[in-house]
């Protein structure tokens, strides 16, 4: 069996709505079934065989070639199996997903793991903002899983967010985990202003001490024993993370200004 | 059965059902994983009256360890799982939370077919007063405890499985410091044996006990059959050479466990012989009806199978 193919015909006028097109609602569909599915984009629905040349019969590990920024929720909701996009991805990568696998070779547009439960993103380029975020009206963000950037992540990455890892080996925007709920994110690059904005609890990990504002204080440096267990969940990422090999951290907690059981713990 | 020359009675040992969990202590050094794993199976000899058996399983080196830190693995057994969750969380409230740079995991995840899921820290953490902080890793939660050394890290559950307590041998010597040194030698090798604790002062108990007493308000009294110093009034089970009796009792996790902890334990006490004054070797039962596991010592010292202990050891 080779994997479930679609390789983008030419370059998206509109966006296009992908959520139709993962793994488990794939299962056991002929590429005639498969070509048929519409796809909102924009007001009108397009056959998916307009959109995409199918090739391939294994629909557990789907793949997209020359993908751009113009496909929206590709992984939305997937509960199963792995997706492949080679090219970009638009917004809402990963949108809700509950178990399974994507791996981005390239960058992708904003909301990326937007309401995430589990599973496993791998974005190899750079990501936008709301990386991990709240759905607008949503009161919680990413709720659980791992999401991996190799790249930088844009403004309020993290926003809300309530469990989960997001591990940036880039630079992040201004107000990385505003509002924060819980869960944890990790930074080797640069961090912008009011990095955990708002955040209730949760923790920061990040290599340079970021400019803090006000109702964030600075508790001492200490050696943390969790940090050994955390380090070794990060031991098979394919990633820098799983380097790291130390456990003196300055802790920083807030914010103060909303219940202020944060951290952001500066590796030393 | 004659192992050189220590007469092998042909009697069994009879155990109970009980439920078991191991937890894994670990902390800045061996010494302070000790300091608490001691104060967690202290006084926890036998349910009778301390409500768990506990003791120290073996050292663990800190690449075996969750957090790479040097620890001890300990087991506790009780009658009951209700018992048995109070203990455990009595015990890791007042011994490893109170202890130095000592931090308690799960010992029991995976590799037997029914295993409960028991809290460790899960109550705990309100010490924490609202400033504890919660962490997934892998699958498992844990908690971050602020105390006054820094951070009382514990695993949120630990497993609990059913297992089997009161395996049991009798050594049988010409004088006391002889029965001492069969029973320390035994428990030198039982030691190697993973998955069982002997839950008595260093292994060994002298107080054997029979089923009811002349005083009608106690359960069980001096097994008086064993007794040297009644050798002539009562009805004894000692002939005329024995001058001291001593008890290994154990404790495991499987029944498998605990045979092969007791061909350990025999064969070391009858490595001393007869020229060592070790005479005779029993077991501990109530005539078979009470416990459902039977250890049969002849059956047990000729299973040659038993001498694999775990991958790469042998007795």
């Amino acid at each position: 069996m080779s994997a479930l193919t679609f390789t983008l015909k030419s370059p998206a006028q509109q966006r296009i709505d992908l959520s139709p097109l993962t793994p488990d609602k794939l299962a056991g569909k002929s590429i005639a079934d498969i070509g048929a599915i519409l796809l909102q984009s924009g007001k009108t629905k397009l056959r998916t065989d307009e959109v995409f040349a199918i090739s391939g019969d294994d629909s557990n590990g789907i793949v997209f070639d020359n993908a751009n920024h113009k496909l929206d929720y590709i992984g939305s909701g997937m509960k199963s199996g792995k997706i492949t996009i080679n090219g970009g991805a638009g917004s809402y990568l990963g949108f809700q997903m509950k178990k399974g696998e994507i791996i981005l070779n390239g960058d992708a547009d904003a909301f990326a793991a937007s309401g995430m439960a589990d599973g496993f993103i791998h974005i190899k380029g750079n990501v936008g903002d709301f990386l991990g975020a709240a759905y607008f009206g949503e009161r919680k963000g990413m709720k659980g899983g791992t999401v991996l950037v190799t790249g930088n992540a844009g403004e309020r990455a993290g926003d809300q967010m309530r469990r989960g890892l997001i591990l940036i080996e880039g630079n992040v925007g201004a107000y990385c985990a505003s509002r924060m709920l819980a869960g944890t994110i990790g930074i080797l690059g640069n961090t912008g202003e009011y990095l955990g904005y708002g955040m209730r609890r949760g923790t920061l990990l990040v290599t340079k001490t970021p400019d803090l504002h006000a109702t964030i204080q600075d508790c001492g440096t200490h050696t943390l024993p969790f940090l050994n267990l955390m380090f070794k969940s990060f031991a098979a990422l394919p990633s820098k993370f799983s380097k790291i090999n130390q456990n003196r951290v300055q802790r920083y907690a807030g914010d103060l200004a909303n219940d202020g059981k944060g951290e952001i713990l500066v590796l030393q | 059965m004659i192992i050189n020359g220590v007469t092998i009675d042909d009697t069994f040992a009879e155990a109970f059902g009980m439920r078991g969990t191991r937890v894994i202590i670990t902390a800045q050094n061996l010494k302070w994983a000790y300091n608490a794993a001691n104060a967690m199976t202290g006084f926890a000899t036998s349910v009778i009256a301390c409500g768990v058996e506990a003791g120290i399983e073996r050292e663990m080196s800190a690449n075996e360890t969750p957090d790479g830190r040097p620890g001890v693995s300990i087991l506790m057994f009780a009658m009951g799982s209700a018992v048995l969750m109070k203990q455990l969380e009595t015990r890791l409230g007042q011994c490893v939370l109170t202890c130095p740079t000592a931090a308690a995991f799960s010992g029991i995840d995976s590799g037997y077919p029914e295993i409960t899921k028991i809290n460790l820290g899960k109550n705990l953490r309100f010490f924490g007063d609202g400033f504890q902080i919660s962490k997934k890793f892998g699958g498992k939660r844990f908690w971050r405890v602020p105390v006054m050394d820094g951070e009382f890290l514990t695993e949120e559950s630990t497993g609990m499985i059913r297992s089997v307590g009161g395996g049991n041998f009798l050594i049988l010597a010409e004088s006391q410091p002889q029965a001492l040194a069969a029973c320390e030698a035994a428990i030198e090798a039982m030691k190697k044996i993973p998955n069982v604790i002997m839950p008595f002062p260093g292994g060994v108990v002298r107080s054997g006990s029979k089923v009811g007493s002349k005083y009608k308000t106690l359960i069980a009294s001096t097994n008086d059959a064993f007794c040297p110093t009644l050798k002539g009034i009562t009805n004894t089970q000692l002939s005329p050479e024995i001058e001291s009796v001593m008890e290994i009792v154990i404790d495991g996790l499987t029944e498998l466990d605990i045979r092969k902890a007791t061909r350990a334990g025999i064969a070391a006490a009858c490595a001393l012989g007869a020229e060592n004054g070790i005479k005779r070797v029993s077991a501990g039962n109530y005539g078979g009806k009470l416990g459902p596991y039977h250890f049969k010592l002849r059956d047990i010292m000729s299973d040659e199978s038993l001498n694999d202990i775990a991958p790469g050891v042998t007795a």
